[in-house]
């Protein structure tokens, strides 16, 4: 049944890495205009979903499907797309962990992004958005967000402290507007000051018609969007889905009753962590 | 066991020297320089490979006997232009990258060339100079004819700069060279365009060409020297053989550029020196884009006290290409800075070597000197090889150095390709990133743009 509005349906989402299988079956449907967090112990596979759902080589899907369904029943099936056509088609993750670009000024950088996302035909070579409506955008966005001007002009994330590699991958949202964004724990590396913001920009920037699934093991982030569903991983399966409420328990109590609830789910972890460690040694 | 010596025969022979003697209007003293050049060059074979500058670099398909002096190129033939001097006069620099916008690089507009001079295939094609500079006392254009008409500022320095007996390759350039071009600027005059001077070869095509670059006290110019055409690698390719001599006068500062930018198929062998002294400044950077094996030797002599030098080196190989820079910072004087970076990117198959030395003298104390090589490999089969090395007598010096070698990291690939950016423009941007550092200490917006995108466009996609 098509819903009201554009959707990323993912449906039993199998990932491995290195032959390592870390999802094993993932169900998420997330509508535009929708917040979901996502939850769940360390390794337990959060990362993962968010690098398959942008197209990361090295995790490979072995089953399953992530597709764009749109509100007229339209459907694209974003794992046949390269990880530029899944931005262009309006998907963006916000990285755990940025990558550094040295002496690539996050101001041109952004500035092929922004112009490839919202021109999805572009063909290299072809025209960057000009110079000028560029950096009044990018000014304008960077006084909403309180970022220094200055930033602009360092080179992508090199040197960055945690906190400045947060805010600029919240800038890169503000600026490539994208239907879906997986938020990969934007808030750690933040002082409390700057989560707060960091919440109410995503908000902001989020507004009606941003679906996003925000994964976090704090609560500061979830403030100013209060998630429509909390979703619990373990053991690479969502083995629980709730309301807002589900995260405020998970905050207060941790993962214990999720794991005896799903001793299944809670073994699968258990191996994958020893495979992890064998794999280390 | 020992080998004798079997010298290397080529076109380049006693009969073509009688031709270019009985034609050239070179004054009697650079004609008897050549001859004894010839009888350097008739002793001598090809560098051996237990020379230890040449140690790095495969002669063995190199044949002397293919190579002679060509004939004038017809008439209509229009002159080589160059990927600089396209970039200073065509390129409107507006918006190209965010700094530049921001520092109000919206308003480098095209610019000028001062005096422009070019030859194909040994032969001169063209040869302008900015009349108000000409009537300052500035003297650029084709050697024979300044050799003979200026004779006292230019003799003492003509083939004195460089070792014109060091090697065949020394010795040959020295007896044959074609198409030279002197550039003098007189004490005090200060140029602010640049001058620019094209060497160009057909497909087969030679180029023996000479560059004698003299500042007087307190002079100041830019000078652009690139190289262009020859044939693709697999066909008759070219051949160039060249020589540049640089004299920085007290207090003077030159922004010199070198390109080469011969196709695949040209070998390349060039000397370079300069001498600086008291308080001048020298900016050098050397571009290397072309040719199938190149052997350059720069050197930079510090001689007089306070004297500073930059030498700046960007090169990008790919293919089979196969280049050798030997480098020299010899700090004779005290008080004197040398700093040289050269950065490299290699794709394919290809090879670039970089040997590099800091000399200080006993009398130059204070002196401080620096060297440092990185290189980026963008393929599993390109190999970088970097030696640093130190060589100092004076005991109050700070003297470093370093090198790195680094690929292109896949993940910083999926991180730009994330936010939309294709595989072929990530890695572009990557590379361009590589660079920054180096293009950062070139002055000319114009040539740091021209190199980056003249890189850019080779650039395939990096897996
Ligand atoms: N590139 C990789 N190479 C090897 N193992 C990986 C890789 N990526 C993920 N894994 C493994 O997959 C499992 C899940 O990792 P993932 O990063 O998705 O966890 P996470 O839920 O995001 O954890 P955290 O809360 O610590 O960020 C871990 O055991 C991890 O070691
Ligand atoms: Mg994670």
């Amino acid at each position: 049944m098509p819903s009201a509005t554009e959707q990323l349906v993912i449906k039993g989402l199998h990932v491995s890495v290195e032959g390592q299988e870390i999802l094993k079956g993932v169900d998420l449907t997330i509508g535009r205009g929708e917040v979901h967090a996502l939850m769940g112990p360390n390794g337990s596979g959060k990362s993962t979903l968010g690098y398959a759902i942008m197209g990361h080589p090295s995790y490979e899907v072995t089953a399953g499907s992530v597709e764009l369904v749109g509100a007229d029943g339209s459907r694209r099936d974003l794992l046949a797309m390269e990880p530029d056509e899944r931005a262009r088609a309006g998907v963006f993750l916000a990285f755990q962990r940025p990558m550094s670009i040295p002496g690539v000024r996050l101001a041109d950088f952004l500035r092929h992004a922004v112009t490839n996302v919202r021109n999805p035909d572009r063909k290299e070579g072809q025209e960057l958005m000009p110079m000028r409506d560029f950096r009044n955008e990018l000014k304008a966005k960077m006084s909403e967000l309180s970022m220094d001007t200055e930033f602009a002009r360092r080179y992508v994330n090199d040197g960055f402290s945690g906190g400045e590699m947060k805010r600029a991958e919240i800038l890169q949202l503000a600026m490539l507007r994208p239907k879906f964004a997986v938020l990969d724990e934007t808030d750690s590396g933040l002082d409390a000051d700057a989560v707060r913001l960091a919440s109410e920009s995503i908000a902001r920037i989020g507004g009606a018609d941003m679906g996003i699934l925000i994964i976090t093991h704090h609560e500061q982030l979830l403030e100013h969007n209060i998630p429509l569903k909390t979703h619990v991983m373990l053991g690479g399966r969502i083995v629980e889905s709730g309301g807002p409420e589900l995260a405020q328990e998970l905050h207060k109590r941790g993962y214990e009753r999720i794991r005896s609830a799903y001793p299944e789910a809670a073994a699968a972890e258990k191996a994958l962590e020893e495979s992890s460690r064998a794999a280390a040694v | 066991m020992s080998t004798a010596t079997v010298a290397a025969r080529s076109a380049f022979d006693a009969a073509a020297l009688d031709t270019i003697l009985s034609g050239t209007a070179g004054p009697a003293w650079a004609s008897d320089l050549r001859r004894t050049a010839l009888e350097r060059l008739t002793a001598l074979g090809l560098p051996d490979r237990r020379d230890e500058n040449w140690m790095r670099t495969d002669l063995r398909l190199f044949k002397p006997q293919a190579w002679g002096p060509r004939p004038a190129p017809a008439p209509a033939t229009p002159p080589p232009e160059g990927l600089l001097a396209s970039a200073i006069l065509s390129r409107d620099l507006a918006a190209e990258s965010y700094a530049d916008f921001e520092a109000g690089g919206a308003a480098v507009g095209p610019g000028r060339l001062a005096g422009r001079f070019a030859s194909l295939d040994g032969h001169v094609v063209r040869c302008e100079l900015d009349a108000a500079l000409a009537a300052r006392g500035v003297v650029f254009g084709a050697a024979d004819e300044l050799l003979a008409a200026h004779g006292a500022a230019l003799r003492p320095h003509w083939f004195q700069v460089i070792d014109p007996s060091c090697d065949w390759f020394a010795a040959m350039h020295a007896a044959f060279h074609a198409a030279s071009a002197v550039l003098y600027v007189p004490p005090g005059v200060r140029i602010a365009d640049p001058l620019h001077v094209v060497a160009g070869i057909s497909d087969g095509g030679v180029d023996t060409s000479h560059v004698l670059v003299v500042l007087g006290e307190g002079a100041e110019a830019t000078v652009l020297t690139e190289t262009a055409g020859g044939g693709s690698a697999g066909g008759p390719g070219g051949f160039h053989c060249g020589g540049t001599e640089i004299v920085v006068g007290k207090g003077a500062m030159l922004r010199m550029v070198n390109l080469q930018n011969w196709n695949t198929g040209v070998w390349h062998f060039a000397r370079q020196k300069a001498v600086v002294h008291a308080s001048g400044r020298l900016q050098w950077t050397l571009g290397a884009l072309g040719s199938r094996l190149s052997q350059v030797a720069q050197d930079v002599a510090l001689v007089g006290r306070g004297g500073s030098a930059q030498v700046n080196g960007v090169m990008f190989t790919e293919g089979r290409q196969h280049l050798v820079y030997n480098t020299l910072q010899h700090h004779e004087a005290a008080d004197c800075r040398s700093d040289l970076l050269y950065k490299g990117a290699l794709q394919g198959r290809s090879r670039l070597v970089w040997r590099g030395m800091i000399k200080v003298d006993k009398a130059a104390q204070k002196t401080d000197g620096y060297q440092r090589n990185d290189n980026l490999m963008l393929s599993n089969d390109a190999r970088a090889d970097s030696i640093p090395g130190l060589e100092i007598e004076a005991d109050d010096v700070r003297c470093t150095h370093g090198a790195t070698s680094g690929r292109v990291d896949a993940e910083q690939i999926f991180y730009a390709r994330a936010r939309g950016l294709s595989a072929d423009e990530a890695a572009r941007l990557v590379v361009a990133g590589f660079f920054q550092q180096v293009f950062d200490r070139i002055t000319i917006p114009q040539v740091r743009e021209a190199l980056a995108r003249a890189i850019g466009g080779r650039i395939h996609r990096i897996a």
